[in-house]
């Protein structure tokens, strides 16, 4: 008996060996290309790698999956003219999974093993400070394709999307221009909607406006009717919505059963696009206000064509969006800047990039090569029933990006 | 002929004694010497990665494996460590007087009174094991001492896996919220980006391992572990044996908690982020699948579930993205309803069925939970 | 006072949610020792199954949903019990890992079959809107749902108490053994129970339609409070599961009107863990001499 539990012993410490082993090797084929030195893209050949890393499993793929969609397919639209400086582009597509040290993993796979020239990636907040470092240690580019919170500027990152004063702050004209005073913070607990909020309270502040409450959920909540009766008690003439996720179908849903209406108290939104809208239904969200720099019905032959390109390689039924239009301008923006710089090398580009402009679905967009933001027109516009958004309302032109806010007065010292 | 077949004997004898210590040095070797030398930076960084899960997992071998308790919470023990550890790097960066980034974009002015004595390292590092040892043997008095097991054992530490989270989040200027604290550039003198540096911190978390391996197995093997194992299989009998199960069980869950905690403050430097993402219900509920996949009954399947199982994840979600959670669930599956003993115990449960099939009087299929492991580990 | 007032009907709305999620597993859980983890995707089942009734039954498909929710949800949770769970009768924990597994590939399924964004289902235009008197506020869809937890809760109770299968089925939680041998099939008993258990989920993932997301992911938004409802109610017992669920949404309703959401989750969770040091088994026991 002694000797058998012996032997199972041994057994087991051999399965160990072999896996560690096993590991070794299975590892060890990308060895040689990768022990050379820790970046640098490979541009030998006659095609360029780049990077798509978005979430396509877990809770994030809803969102980000339309993002690498869109990004692909200007990849497909550039090659089919004849790629960047010669060469064809080759994605490489990585799975974040929703989950943020997956997102510096596999930033750090595509840069050493497939010696990718540039990133285009990220959705939330928390995916992309965790690929900062990345990003930042090894010298390489990423370009994120969403609005957020702005007080960031990395050297190595490019922002597609919308900063907080080209979003939030155009979204507090608006609703300043209509005449509402009493606004209500409800926003998902994380960090884009904290720091949003804060910037809010400055504006009200300094613009004669009332902050009648502020609250916060954890995210994925999806139990809103005291959030709801808190505000129903506020009595405000407006709430700022920046919500995320599944927790807005739950807000709206809980909301419309107390009767309040859109045109009584609107519910301003900006994380809630075309997509989004199709999950909650336009039946919950008609009438209510978003703020973001493009929707599928904004004007103009090249959001035509976008649209249409979209609707023929994923589905005539399928929409497209705010972030999704960011992450196809990304790769067109990278071309330019490359193209100008002559050079796929991050340096070049980054000396190169200020002021390449390109004609994009939502206008003239233009990188300011100090923040490496773009300049982008805000947009507000007004949920349909057909779940379309409709414009009402522009800035007069692409605003200046100023992720810090050191323009506005009002916001020193946030 | 007679005393060749003793020499041939004692021979053999030896080899099965010395086979194990053998087996141990050279899966040693085979971390500590090959793979940093065959391997690619970015490869021995995810190995690193592993091995931290294959701390956590040591202590959900002792936990559940020998002691019956299965831990859906451990993501708040590695939490504990792993913050311990991070807000040190955090304050060790921002230098002297300064606030750590997050602090800044959160709006936050002065350092919290809980961070300032992170500042020292020794406080961070015996923090490492305090705070989750601490919290587990109070959670272990409590929960233990008023006869909590199974099933309610489980869903308690899940409730408050979840729980954890969502104050972690919610404290943003104090934790960092979803974000949790990333962007370390140093680890103790160690640059993070430096190649060589990195290996030297693989080498350390290997080390670690194998320590609390070594250390582990001294536990099981002690008169503390039988008595474990026997909490394990009845509980009732031990107490009427005069011993009280409740210590055992919350020695055995705070050992657990340390080792998670240990392996959450290594996963800081190596990985470079902490996150409330990686504690939750879910990544909890991770750690014991992958104990359960690599062989819950031994240490060493613990630790082979571990890293087999994260590396399956990587390779795997390199090629298919959405066919991982179809695999995981079946592999769980599978190995729930067909090789409880694991990845680890195949060989045995094949050997049975072959004796079995032999017509020896082998043991058919054992009920798991009434599986005697003896020492053996 | 008013808030008092307002918030008493929020907090019972919250506790029929509780309720109907959990109640389920009272029955799984309670009387057979299943950790059905699973559990939530039955929820999701029944929330797809009024979504794909809806392009012939419209705006009513949610009433016509829930019997077809009911058989949708018992069904799979019968071939879960005959195909798996079978074998793991004694062995909770692992049937807590087993279903964790099944729940992640129904996930899956779900994500392949209707996509991972979430799909809508259009409530009847009746249960659109709510009432109000004086400040207090009650949606209609609110009250759907607790009138549906009502009637679930009194069928269920004339079940066990008034119908044949129901007694056997108390017999068999109440001692397993004694009911064999007195000839009860238990063997039958235990997938009567299961899919009564998960059938019931898939009536309250019908409800869930009118209040929250419906997406691959709805499950996982209720199995840790249901659990937490069983656990604090007492294994098996309706009553009290009923108890549990409407204290937990009073308390919730109540911490988070005067703080935050965040704090009212952590505070519910507290007081759980804190409540089963005092009653380890929850808030009824079922007495027996057994000893473990």
């Amino acid at each position: 008996m002694r000797k058998i539990s012996l032997g199972r012993r041994t057994a087991r410490l051999a399965a160990v060996s072999l896996a560690v082993l096993l590991a070794g090797t299975g590892c060890a084929s990308d060895k040689s290309t990768a022990k050379t030195g820790s970046a640098g893209a490979d541009t030998s050949g006659d095609t360029v790698k780049v990077g798509v890393l978005h979430s396509l499993s877990g809770t994030m793929a809803i969102s980000e999956v339309t993002v690498k969609n869109s990004v692909l397919l200007a990849i497909d639209e550039i090659n089919a003219k004849g790629g960047v400086l010669g060469k064809k582009i080759q994605p490489v597509v990585e799975d974040g999974a929703s989950d943020w040290p997956t997102f510096a993993e596999k930033a750090q796979k595509l840069i050493s093993n497939d010696k990718v020239a540039v990133t285009f990636g990220g959705w939330t907040s928390a995916s992309r400070k965790a690929m900062l470092p990345v990003f930042e240690k090894n010298k390489q580019l990423l370009f994120y394709p969403v609005q957020y919170e702005g007080l960031e500027s990395s050297p190595y990152i490019f922002y597609t999307g919308a900063t907080t004063n080209q979003q939030i702050v155009p979204g507090l004209d608006y609703l300043k221009a209509q005449g509402k005073k009493k606004i209500f913070l409800v926003g998902s607990d994380y960090v884009f909607p904290r720091t949003a909020n804060k910037i809010i309270k400055k504006y009200a502040e300094a613009n004669g406006m009332q902050i009648v409450g502020e609250e916060y959920t954890p995210l994925g909540h999806t139990e809103y009717s005291t959030v709801i009766n808190k505000v129903a008690d506020a009595k405000p003439d407006a709430v700022f919505n920046t919500l995320n996720g599944d927790s807005n179908v739950a807000f709206f849903k809980q909301l419309r059963g107390t009767g309040i209406k859109a045109a009584d108290m609107p519910v301003l939104s900006v994380s809630i696009a075309e997509e989004e809208v199709r999950g909650i239904g336009a039946d919950y969200l008609a009438g209510q206000p978003v703020a973001w720099n493009y929707y599928q019905t904004t004007e103009g032959p090249r959001n035509t064509e976008f649209v249409a390109a979209y609707k023929a390689k994923y589905g005539a039924d399928k929409v497209t969006s705010d972030p999704m239009e960011a992450g196809y301008n990304s790769v067109y923006l990278w071309k330019a800047a490359v193209e100008k710089a002559n050079s796929f090398k991050p340096d070049d580009v980054k000396k190169a990039c200020d002021g390449v402009s390109i004609d994009a679905p939502e206008g003239k967009v233009t990188i300011d090569g100090a923040t490496q933001h773009v300049y982008k027109t805000a947009r507000i516009g007004v949920v349909q029933p057909d779940g379309l958004i409709k414009e009402v309302w522009a800035s007069p032109g692409p605003i200046k990006p100023d992720p810090y806010l050191k323009e506005y007065p009002w916001a020193q010292g946030l | 002929m007679r005393r060749l077949r003793e020499a041939a004997d004692a021979v053999a004898s030896a080899a099965v004694r010395w086979r194990g210590p053998v087996v141990f040095v050279a899966v040693a070797l085979l971390l500590l010497v090959a793979a940093p030398a065959a391997l690619s930076p970015f490869r021995l960084e995810l190995l690193a990665k592993y091995l931290c899960f294959a701390i956590a997992a040591l202590g959900i071998g002792l936990a559940w494996g020998k002691g019956g308790m299965l831990t859906l919470g451990q993501g708040v023990f590695f939490g504990l460590g792993g913050y311990a550890m991070a807000m040190h790097l955090k304050l060790a960066e921002a230098g002297p007087g300064q606030l750590p980034d997050f602090m800044v974009w959160s709006g936050v002015e002065t350092l919290p009174a809980v961070w300032e004595p992170f500042r020292q390292p020794w406080f961070a590092l015996l923090m490492v094991v305090v705070l989750p040892g601490v919290t587990a043997f109070l959670l272990g008095l409590l929960v233990f001492g008023r006869r909590v097991r199974g099933a309610y054992f489980a869903i308690l530490t899940q409730a408050l896996a979840a729980a954890f989270v969502i104050w972690l989040v919610g404290q943003q200027g104090l934790t960092g919220g979803t974000n949790g604290l990333t962007n370390f550039t140093s680890f103790f003198g160690l640059d993070l980006a430096d190649e060589n540096d990195q290996r030297v911190l693989y080498s350390v978390v290997a080390v670690v391992l194998g320590l609390l391996y070594l250390a582990f197995r001294q536990v099981v093997a002690s008169r503390f572990g039988r008595l474990l194992v026997a909490v394990r299989d009845g509980e009732d009998r031990v107490r009427f044996l005069g011993y009280d199960p409740a210590l055992v069980k919350t020695v055995a869950f705070t050992l657990s908690a340390i080792s998670a905690g240990i392996a959450g403050a290594l996963f800081v430097p190596v990985v470079g982020i902490i996150s409330p993402a990686l504690l939750g219900v879910v990544p909890s509920l991770e750690f014991v699948f992958a104990v359960a996949v690599g062989g819950r009954y031994t240490l060493a399947g613990a630790v082979l579930g571990a890293v087999l199982l994260n590396y399956g994840k990587t390779t795997f979600s390199e090629h298919y993205a959405n066919g991982w959670l179809y695999l995981q669930g079946t592999l769980f599956i599978a190995v729930m309803a067909y090789a409880p003993k694991g990845v680890i115990g195949v060989a045995g449960q094949v050997r049975d069925f072959v004796a079995a099939r032999r017509g020896r009087a082998a043991p058919a299929v054992v009920p798991p939970a009434r599986v005697e492991e003896g020492a053996a580990a | 006072m008013n808030a008092f007032l307002n918030q008493l009907p929020i907090g019972l709305s919250i506790g029929a949610v509780l309720l109907l999620v959990a109640l389920g597993l009272t029955f799984t859980f309670g009387q057979m020792g299943v950790v059905n983890m699973a559990h939530g995707e039955f929820l999701m089942a029944g929330a797809y199954t009024a979504y794909m009734l809806q392009s012939w039954a419209g705006r009513q498909a949610v009433l016509v949903a829930l019997p077809v929710a009911f058989f949708v949800a018992g069904l799979m949770g019968l071939v879960l019990e005959r195909t798996l769970i079978r074998r793991f009768y004694g062995r909770p924990l692992d049937t807590l890992l087993l279903t964790w597994g099944v729940s992640l590939i129904l996930q899956q399924v779900a994500r392949d079959l209707f996509g991972a964004p979430n799909v809508q289902v259009k409530a009847p235009t009746w249960l659109v809107g709510g009432a109000e008197w004086s400040g207090i506020r009650m949606p209609y869809a609110r009250m759907f749902i607790l009138a549906l937890a009502v009637v679930c809760v009194v069928a269920i109770w004339f079940y066990l108490a008034r119908t044949k299968q129901g007694r056997r089925m108390q017999a068999v939680m109440q001692n397993r053994e004694l009911a064999a041998c007195s000839g009860i099939a238990t063997s039958r008993v235990d997938q009567r129970t299961f899919f009564i258990g998960s059938g019931l989920a898939g009536v309250a993932g019908v409800g869930l339609t009118l209040i929250g997301p419906v997406g691959p992911a709805l499950g996982t938004y209720y199995i840790v409070d249901a659990f937490l409802v069983v656990v604090a109610g007492g294994l098996g017992q309706l009553r009290g599961a009923v108890l549990a669920a409407f204290v937990l949404g009073l308390l919730n309703s109540y911490v988070e009107y005067w703080s935050d959401a965040s704090l009212a989750k952590v505070v519910v969770f507290a007081v759980i863990i804190g409540f089963l040091q005092i009653r380890p088994q929850g808030l009824f026991v079922l007495r027996s001499r057994k000893l473990t």
